[in-house]
């Protein structure tokens, strides 16, 4: 919120430099995000008085002499129409900075610095300057607005800085105020804080005025009560519509808000003072002598002052004269009664509306404005009231038109009156867990308007209706220590706290283990979205009735590429493989390790599962479908369990690379190589593999204990076979045949696999290494031998293989 | 007689041989092949004299005996000196062809990182896990009460504004704050409750400094007499740990619906140590996280009398600790796998 120095100070006289304010307001929740001086670009202009003008023979400049004080009587070529002997304008000496205007004078596209110079053969020591030049509009200082030389009036000093003759040398703070303060939200609210920090005086914004007696015909009434607690609106006439007084609009032109007329501008005016949003209805265009608020009709339509049309819902709050709608309620006014240089009687509203109807309302409707955010963070009872008094006095102020006696004020029994609170300073304190003294309490609160009253530990504070936020011991304690200072807090480490056990549990320090066992064997950790697009699952080409396809949708997600709730976490691996390689980067590893969303009904009635789920991706020369089993083993090893490996197929996977990954015959999930139509879509210079493993089913395993096996006894013994088979026999199936032949086999190793035109086409040899150990006694050459040819019978019987000649 | 001055010749005649076929000798290789060819007991020049003994008349045995051996020592000596001789060069040449480019690229088995939001969380859980802090991981979808209502935020007001919610049903959507986890915690367990809860979050913001999807950490304190003190004194521990020693907090006041009072936790800044950088933006301070006082409404509502209790929480925004402790300057670099930035951060 942008709070002008200027502004604040008509309520409090501070007594401290911009940086000290700054840090108070900071130190008491105020964090000022941006603070400049309105003539920040200015530099060296001063009062200058022409003292001689002479026209420059055929062209529009004039030579003249000014008097520039103590810088001296300067010559200055001028091409202004109004620039004259005897009057004073702002002087820009040699070495000052002002803005650069375009050919129309009027557009700044810069700041510059003026030079001494020659205008058509004279010279220049300087430049009389416009209000665009300086910054200052119209609405900031009368005049400014002239395309020609700003006039500074009569009395001005010769050789002055101009800066705070224009307001130039005011300050503009940029404060941010967090959503418990709604009070806050205005140069009043602010002005309340800044006196109690800096310990000073507030001074109330004037609020009298004087109703005639006269009164009319008029009822409002408010049928949605639940969304506008109170409504007040108050019948002005004899309006004269004019241009607001210079001090209305500077104010205005400060906090970035445009002069209107008279009427509009107080409107604005008690909005950015006060807080509280208010709305002048042009009087003659109120049909039917009456005002009633009250929800929309579905299809109802209304246009707004900046004439956009809208369709309502019953949603939507609207104001209504006696036959249709005049305003969209806390967002704008409508068209149909907006306030014209015409208007001779106004009916001026104050009301508090539900904030976060409001909100929704505009949210839905797409049209903000500086009430509807102001409505969205609440506003209370009690501006309510203050701001319409206020606008009263301003009318009377600018003496634009006459109060008459016709006021209503429809609520539902809020007080704007303070409430009581009390609490014990022990418990104030033991928030803190200092003990702040109990004179300070009380100064403090004192400042911050809560007239506290002390007995023992009792405090009993007046809360101001304002103060929607002050509820409990805790908003007292917050209260105290932010004006007190946060730099009394003593650390201390829990002393009072009982010892607790610490640290990851079983489940997710199994997951870390399994982290590191990937990262061990090369695999870099990646996190992506927990949402991913529709047509993630077209890339992958799951059918229509996939389970993937039965996904959680985001009502109001940012784009349709981030609506879905993942039930895989293959497609975005793949785009991490994709976007790597378009990147340059042609080989590597990557795993994640999060959780895919399983609804058990559409839409959510109750909590879906959410499944901890490893995805595996690694691409390059030299990766192949083995070296990425030996990634998804790393896993296996970290639990200290077997997986099984059976050729199976999924819509995104090549064929005859893809294996079902399975657990002591549970199913864990799948393993392959991406196929080549998802390589060559994805635009993928080298092949990628992808693996996706359900922890869940894994996690029974976690934690399993682990036991030493005594070593063997007696010596192992190793034997080498090198076995030719039919082709399509499997690895698998050669090492279950032969474990199957020995139960003192403990270990099976294919060290080399061969084909060649020498075994015959359909032929492949294969290698094994097989090791033996014994149990209680030692093995002899004999046994030994009675193993192996039991191994040979059972390779032969069940699978015809022969030992390799 | 005769025979000894026919062995002296005969010796004289080996000694010259070796002295001349040494002098051509240039490996040691040669050098074992020549000694063999002289030495060898059974076959060489010098080796197989001793076995002629047999034939020697005992009364010049003594003699005959003395001249062999004579010329054995010397031709081993011989030997020895030219074989050491000859090692040593070939040891310096084998050394001198076997001279590397000590600046060839190291040979590496490739190893993989955790991802940075890993690391950092895994040094806050050392941490606070060492302080007696359990873990709690809630859940990603979230229903409306426990992500806003339970937590002091009932429909109408403001704060929800402060955090645009992704809503998968009018009752379920994804949490926007791991504070949600509080309040399972609260309803489950009974104080004394410490706890701190990792977990991904969601706001709808999208732009060059906000994902839609981010890592929040949580952490709760809940028992008798906890105060505002017990926070700072924790949080100093925490950021001391992270950040370095001799790093400082600032509390100021803030807003959260469920502490009161709020505040923002400021530490002082690890790169210019206060002097104003461009990292604290010239403050000296940096803002790292959100904490306060459990608001008393928030226990009432998980049933734990705040008469007896309190408690406090703070929330740390994962990657922003990451981005700030490894200079990371954009938020999305963190949700790319891009391989050349994950291969940096191995903390």
């Amino acid at each position: 919120m942008l709070v002008p120095l200027s502004w604040l100070k008509e309520y409090v006289d501070i007594n401290v430099d911009v940086e000290t304010l700054e840090e108070k307001l900071f130190s008491c929740g105020f964090e000022v995000e941006e603070k400049y001086e309105v003539g920040r670009d200015i530099s060296k202009v001063v009062v200058g008085l022409v003292k001689t003008c002479e026209d420059i023979p055929d062209t529009h400049l004039h030579l003249c002499t000014v008097d520039a004080g103590e810088n001296g009587v300067l010559q200055i070529c001028c091409g202004a129409d109004n620039v004259k002997a005897g009057g004073k304008y702002p002087l820009a000496l040699v070495g000052a900075t002002v803005y650069a205007t375009a050919k129309d004078h009027k557009t700044v596209e810069g700041v510059m610095t003026i030079n001494a110079g020659k205008l058509r053969g004279y010279d220049s020591f300087g430049m009389l300057c416009s209000g665009t030049e300086l910054g200052v509009s119209e609405d900031l200082f009368p005049g400014g607005g002239y395309n020609g030389l700003l006039v500074l009036p009569e009395d001005s000093v010769v050789g002055a800085d101009v800066k705070p003759i224009l307001g130039l040398d005011d300050w503009i703070f940029d404060i941010a105020i967090t959503a418990n303060r709604p009070d806050c939200q205005s140069i009043f609210g602010i002005a309340r804080e800044v006196a109690a920090v800096l310990e000073l005086p507030i001074k109330e914004p004037a609020l009298d005025y004087h109703p005639t007696d006269k009164t009319i015909d008029f009822n409002v009434t408010v049928d949605a009560k639940d969304l506008c607690p109170r409504y007040s609106a108050h019948y002005v006439y004899d309006v004269k519509i004019e241009e607001s007084p210079a001090w209305m609009r500077r104010r205005l032109a400060l906090v970035g808000c445009s002069a209107i007329s008279n009427m509009v501008d107080i409107t604005n005016y008690v909005l950015k003072e006060i807080g509280q949003p208010m709305h002048a209805f042009d009087f003659n265009y109120l049909e039917g002598n009456a005002i009633n608020v009250r929800r929309a009709a579905d299809g109802e339509k209304i246009t707004t002052l900046d004439e956009k049309e809208f369709e309502l819902t019953s949603n939507n709050l609207v104001i209504c004269d006696g036959k249709k709608p005049v305003a969209l309620a806390g967002i704008m006014g409508g068209l149909n009664s907006e306030i014209l240089d015409s208007t001779e009687a106004v009916m001026f509203e104050s009301a508090k509306f539900a904030r976060d109807n409001i909100r929704k309302s505009s949210r839905a409707l797409g049209q903000v404005s500086d009430a509807s955010a102001r409505y969205a963070k609440g506003v209370d009872e009690y501006s309510t009231d203050m701001a319409m008094k206020r606008a009263l006095h301003l009318v009377e102020e600018l003496n634009c038109g006459k109060v008459s006696s016709t006021h209503f004020d429809v609520n539902t029994g809020n007080s704007v009156e303070p409430s009581t609170l009390t609490v014990s300073v022990n418990q104030v304190n033991g928030v803190l867990g200092i003990k702040v003294p109990d004179e300070d309490i009380v100064r403090i609160l004192t400042n911050l308007s809560f007239a506290p009253k002390l007995s023992g530990d009792e405090l009993t504070l007046s809360i101001p209706a304002y103060r929607v936020d002050m509820e409990t011991y805790q908003d007292v304690a917050e209260e105290v220590i932010r004006m007190y200072g946060y730099e009394h807090i003593v650390p201390t480490f829990i002393p009072t706290a009982q010892v607790t056990n610490g640290g990851y549990n079983l489940r997710q320090k199994t997951e870390l283990k399994i982290k590191r066992a990937l990262c061990a064997a090369g695999a870099f950790e990646g996190v992506h979205y927990s949402f991913f697009s529709p047509a993630d699952l077209d890339l992958i080409n799951l059918a229509a009735d996939a389970p993937e396809r039965h996904a959680i949708k985001i009502i109001n997600p940012i784009n349709n590429d981030l609506s879905l709730m993942r039930t895989t976490l293959v497609p975005q691996m793949i785009a991490a493989i994709a976007r790597n390689q378009k990147k340059g980067t042609l080989e590597g590893r990557i795993f994640e390790l999060g959780n895919k969303f399983i609804a058990k009904d559409l839409p959510l009635t109750e909590y879906p599962d959410e499944r901890e789920t490893i995805c595996i991706g690694a691409f390059g020369e030299s990766e192949d479908f083995f070296t990425v089993k030996g990634l998804v083993n790393a896993i296996a090893d970290a639990l200290d369990v077997e997986f099984e490996y059976e050729a199976s197929t999924k819509p995104f996977l090549h064929p005859y690379r893809t294996a079902k990954i399975s657990c002591n015959g549970e199913e864990i999930g799948f393993l392959g190589q991406l196929t080549y139509e998802i390589q060559d879509e994805m635009d993928m210079r080298v092949p990628g593999y992808v693996a996706e493993i359900d922890l869940r089913v894994l996690s029974q395993y976690y934690g399993k204990d682990r036991k030493f096996i005594p070593l063997p006894k007696f010596l192992e013994e190793k034997r080498d076979f090198c076995f030719v088979m039919d082709k399509d026999i499997t690895c698998a199936q050669v090492e279950k045949a032969i474990k199957d032949a020995c139960e003192y086999i403990t270990s099976i190793e294919l060290f080399d696999i061969f084909e060649g035109l020498q075994l015959g086409l359909s032929k492949k040899s294969m290698a094994f290494s097989v090791v033996f150990t014994p149990k209680d006694e030692e093995f002899t050459a004999e046994v030994i031998d009675g193993f192996v040819s039991n191994i040979l019978d059972s390779l032969s019987s069940k699978l015809g293989i022969t030992l390799r000649a | 007689m005769a025979d000894l001055i026919e062995l002296s010749e005969k010796l004289s005649a080996i000694r010259q041989e070796i002295k001349n076929e040494i002098a051509g000798i240039e490996n040691s290789k040669a050098v074992y092949e020549y000694r063999k060819s002289i030495m060898d007991s059974k076959t060489g020049k010098i080796g197989s004299l001793m076995r002629e003994m047999g034939k020697i008349p005992n009364e010049m045995k003594a003699e005959y005996g003395k001249k062999v051996n004579e010329i054995k020592v010397w031709a081993q000596e011989q030997f020895d000196e030219l074989d050491t001789k000859l090692k040593e060069a070939e040891m310096r040449l084998r050394y001198e062809t076997e001279k590397i480019d000590i600046t060839l690229p190291a040979k590496m088995r490739p190893k993989g990182n955790l991802h940075p939001n890993t690391q950092v969380r895994n040094q806050i859980v050392d941490i606070f896990g060492s302080m007696g802090f359990q873990i709690y991981e809630g859940n990603e979808i979230e229903t409306d009460y426990y992500n806003f209502t339970a937590l002091n935020t009932p429909d109408d007001h403001p704060a929800r504004d402060m955090q645009d919610t992704f809503y998968l049903s009018p009752e379920f959507l994804l949490r926007t704050q791991t504070s949600a986890g509080q309040i399972h915690v609260m309803e489950a367990q009974k104080p004394p409750i410490k706890i701190i809860s990792p977990g991904k979050v969601f706001r709808s913001d999208d732009d060059a400094t906000h994902s839609p999807m981010f890592s929040q950490m949580e952490g709760l304190v809940v028992d008798k007499g906890i105060t505002l003190c017990d926070l700072q004194g924790m949080l100093n521990v925490f950021v001391q740990k992270i950040f370095g020693e001799d790093t400082r907090t600032r509390l100021r006041p803030s807003y959260f619906p469920f502490t009161e009072p709020s505040v923002e936790v400021d530490v002082s800044c690890f790169q210019c140590h206060g002097a104003g950088c461009k990292l604290c933006k010239g403050t000296g301070w940096i803002e790292v996280l959100g904490a306060g006082v459990v608001n008393k409404k928030v226990l009432e509502g998980c049933g734990i009398d705040s008469n007896e209790y309190s408690g406090i929480a703070f929330g740390i925004g994962i990657e922003r600790i990451a981005m700030l402790k490894y200079g990371i300057n954009n938020i999305k670099l963190l949700f790319e796998s891009d391989l050349r930035v994950l291969d940096q951060i191995d903390d």
